[in-house]
């Protein structure tokens, strides 16, 4: 730091260095008072991703990683036919999860907000209890259910529904949306919770006011109102939905292997960190104009509404 | 409508004309919320074309009546008839009334001329006609250059006009506002109150206003239903009920009233005679009201018709009073006296042309009243 003239005691008070009264202003107060989290955060999470950033443009030489520059791992990664088929069915199934999972919190959420009167925390409350077991066990919990002799084949099998278990419930795409939407339908329920919170009920009387019935009530001032919560809702399943590897491995079977297992591999038994790394940041980022194609939709179907 | 051209005098006469059958009857309305009585047998009959205003403190029922009346709120007993039509539930979009709530309620997401349409979209009425129908509408509460401007960013004046526009679109047979000028400061309600006064008389619908300011009941209305507790207290027009309150409450609650200590009260027929220590005997009309309870009424003076007997001036009926308190309030000043034999303290309002905001506290002053200014009230 640059000091200014000789310091004399009366005047220590008046002639602080800059950077001591930068300090006191109210810019530097914030950003003394956010540091420690700002520093977690940029060790934690800008540090990994320099990491794996770096990593894709660099090559896996046998035991070592040549470090000079290339662009060969984002060649296999797009254009390699099971990397891309593999991205485009994690795609899917994240979106749809998505979708699923919002539609089924959707009135979850709704009903907790609008009839859930003096007992809404205790329907938050209640709607967290299955999320307190682990996420491998309630995995586990689909296997049993859907299982070849599961819950479902076996009460389907009771009731004369079928004559023999089906094979076609687990160890595919369905089994794995089924159970992804389950997972994250707590993430869902709570932001879309919020958003209906924050809904002027007021508004709703002035629709009804205004001539409207409950479904154009709802499709006219509910849905447009809460977009942003739904929103949120559809990011916070799809986005971790995408790089989930636990859940198509135990249920999915081959048809279910996602983008993620891929990664895994390539970071794990093939120990080809490059590749891995090409293929981690081609997701992100597809996922990210996804994502934004996801939200400029929603935004121009709520200007649509009127 | 004739009824701006005409002389205010002559609106007595003109109003019962116009206003003969009943737009809204309130027959019986109870409203219990668990063990608390909201609203306890309402009665009261609402005019064609009338601007009629539920007065009250907070809490007395009077929103609660106009909940009821739009269909928000359904009464526990008792029915609601609008234009001869029983209510009973009939859910707000298919009653003939719109509501201008007290947040307003303006649609974030859509403009100004969006939030004017909204209902009319239901109506199918095609393009053109609907954009003439808006266009009158924001031309009529003067905001036709803010159609495009979207809801969440119009000030609290802006928003008012808005949702009465956006009300007024529909054409109701009845258009009821719940306090709608509480959230404007202190200019612009004066100046809306005489703007909504004026659009009720132009377009000549049933208004039906829900407030707490006693000015604002007075200035706008035809007829005033004063509430207490979830009861109607009076019902009359403003200067009947400014000036021959039905009971002690109303009185109170319509500005100052001095309430007097009476040796002797008698009602006799559609008179009454009192006896008033250290003011003398005295005489009036019941006017239009009943007085059930002789044994509990009490005789009253607005401040206001009392006044000072400056030296050297005589009148009738002269009261020797001394001055205890004393409030200046620029145009006027209110003087708090003490007449021997009168329990309670008495008000005088004077203006200052004369010196009134001179008078020592403690100085001995002459005051008279005029003959006809006393109100009997029930207790």
């Amino acid at each position: 730091m640059p000091t200014s003239a000789p310091t004399m005691p009366a005047a220590r008070a008046g002639s602080r260095t800059p950077g001591s009264r930068w300090l006191q202003t109210e810019a530097g107060k914030g950003w003394v008072t956010i540091s420690p989290p700002l520093i977690y955060a940029l060790l934690l999470l800008i540090g990994p991703i320099i990491v794996i950033v770096a990593n894709s443009f660099w090559s896996q030489d046998y035991l070592t990683i040549d470090r000079s520059f290339t662009l060969e791992n984002y060649k296999a990664a797009l254009t390699e036919p099971i990397y891309r088929d593999l991205l485009f069915r994690s795609l899917f199934v994240s979106v749809t999860v998505a979708f699923v999972t919002v539609i089924l919190a959707y009135p979850v959420a709704w009903f907790v907000s609008f009839r859930g009167g003096r007992y809404k925390g205790l329907w938050l409350f209640i709607i967290t209890v299955p999320f307190w077991s682990g996420y491998l066990l309630r995995i586990l919990s689909w296997k049993v259910i859907l299982g070849y002799k599961g819950v479902l084949n076996e009460t389907l099998l009771y009731l004369g529904v079928i004559a023999e278990p089906l094979s076609s419930l687990i160890y595919n795409v369905n089994a794995a949306i089924i159970t992804l939407a389950h997972s994250w339908a707590a993430f869902a329920i709570l932001p879309l919770f919020v958003s209906l919170e924050k809904l002027d009920r007021s508004l709703l009387e002035a629709a009804a006011d205004l001539g409207d019935g409950p479904v154009r009530r709802f499709l006219r001032i509910t849905l447009p109102l809460t977009a942003p919560g739904i929103i949120a809702a559809l990011m916070i399943v799809m986005i971790p939905t995408v790089g989930d590897y636990v859940t198509p491995k135990l249920v999915g079977g081959k048809d279910g292997v996602m983008i993620a297992n891929a990664i895994q591999v390539q970071f794990g038994k093939a120990s080809n960190w490059p590749l891995g790394a090409a293929l981690a940041v081609s997701t992100m980022v597809i996922v990210t104009m996804v994502a934004g194609a996801i939200v400029l939709l929603i935004a121009g179907l709520k200007r649509l509404v009127k | 409508m004739t009824e701006t051209m005409t002389h205010p005098s002559l609106k007595a006469d003109i109003a019962p004309a116009a206003a003969t059958r009943p737009m809204i009857e309130i027959r019986n309305v109870d409203k219990v919320f668990g063990n608390f009585r909201a609203l306890d047998t309402l009665n009261a009959s609402i005019r064609e074309g009338e601007f009629f205003s539920l007065l009250g403190p907070s809490g007395c029922g009077k929103t609660t009546l106009l909940r009821m009346i739009g269909g928000f709120d359904e009464p526990t007993s008792g029915e609601i008839l609008i234009g001869g039509q029983d209510m009973a539930g009939k859910p707000p979009n298919l009653r003939p009334t719109n509501m201008v709530f007290q947040s307003y309620a303006i649609f974030p997401h859509l403009n100004v001329s969006e939030n004017i349409a909204y209902g009319l979209k239901r109506l199918k009425l095609g393009r053109s006609e609907e954009e003439k129908r808006v266009k009158e509408a924001l031309a009529q509460v003067e905001l036709s250059n803010l159609g495009p401007r979207m809801g969440n960013q119009l000030s609290g004046g802006q928003r008012q006009r808005v949702a009465l526009a956006r009300a007024l679109v529909m054409r109701p047979k009845v258009l009821l506002l719940d306090e709608p000028l509480s959230a404007l400061d202190k200019n612009l309600r004066e100046q809306m109150q005489v703007e909504l006064r004026h659009l009720q008389r132009q377009i000549g619908i049933t208004f039906v206003l829900v407030t707490h300011d006693q000015y604002e009941a007075l200035s706008m209305s035809d007829r005033i239903a004063v509430m207490f507790s979830g009861q109607i207290a009076q019902i009359a027009e403003p200067k009947e009920i400014y000036q021959n309150p039905a009971t002690r409450k109303v009185a109170d609650f319509l500005g100052g009233m001095n309430f007097l200590t009476a040796s002797e009260l008698a009602v006799d027929g559609r008179q009454f005679r009192a006896t008033l220590p250290g003011i003398g005997a005295i005489t009036g009309h019941l006017s239009g009201k009943e007085i059930t309870d002789p044994a509990s009424a009490i005789i009253g003076i607005r401040p206001e018709r009392l006044r000072i007997v400056w030296e050297g001036e005589t009148a009738d009926h002269i009261v020797t009073a001394r001055v205890v308190d004393r409030n200046y309030y620029g145009e006027m000043t209110s003087l708090m006296v003490a007449i021997d034999g009168q329990a309670e303290e008495i008000s005088v309002v004077e203006t200052n042309d004369f010196g009134a905001d001179d008078i020592p506290v403690g100085s001995v002053i002459r005051i008279t009243y005029d003959r006809d200014a006393f109100i009997i009230m029930q207790g």
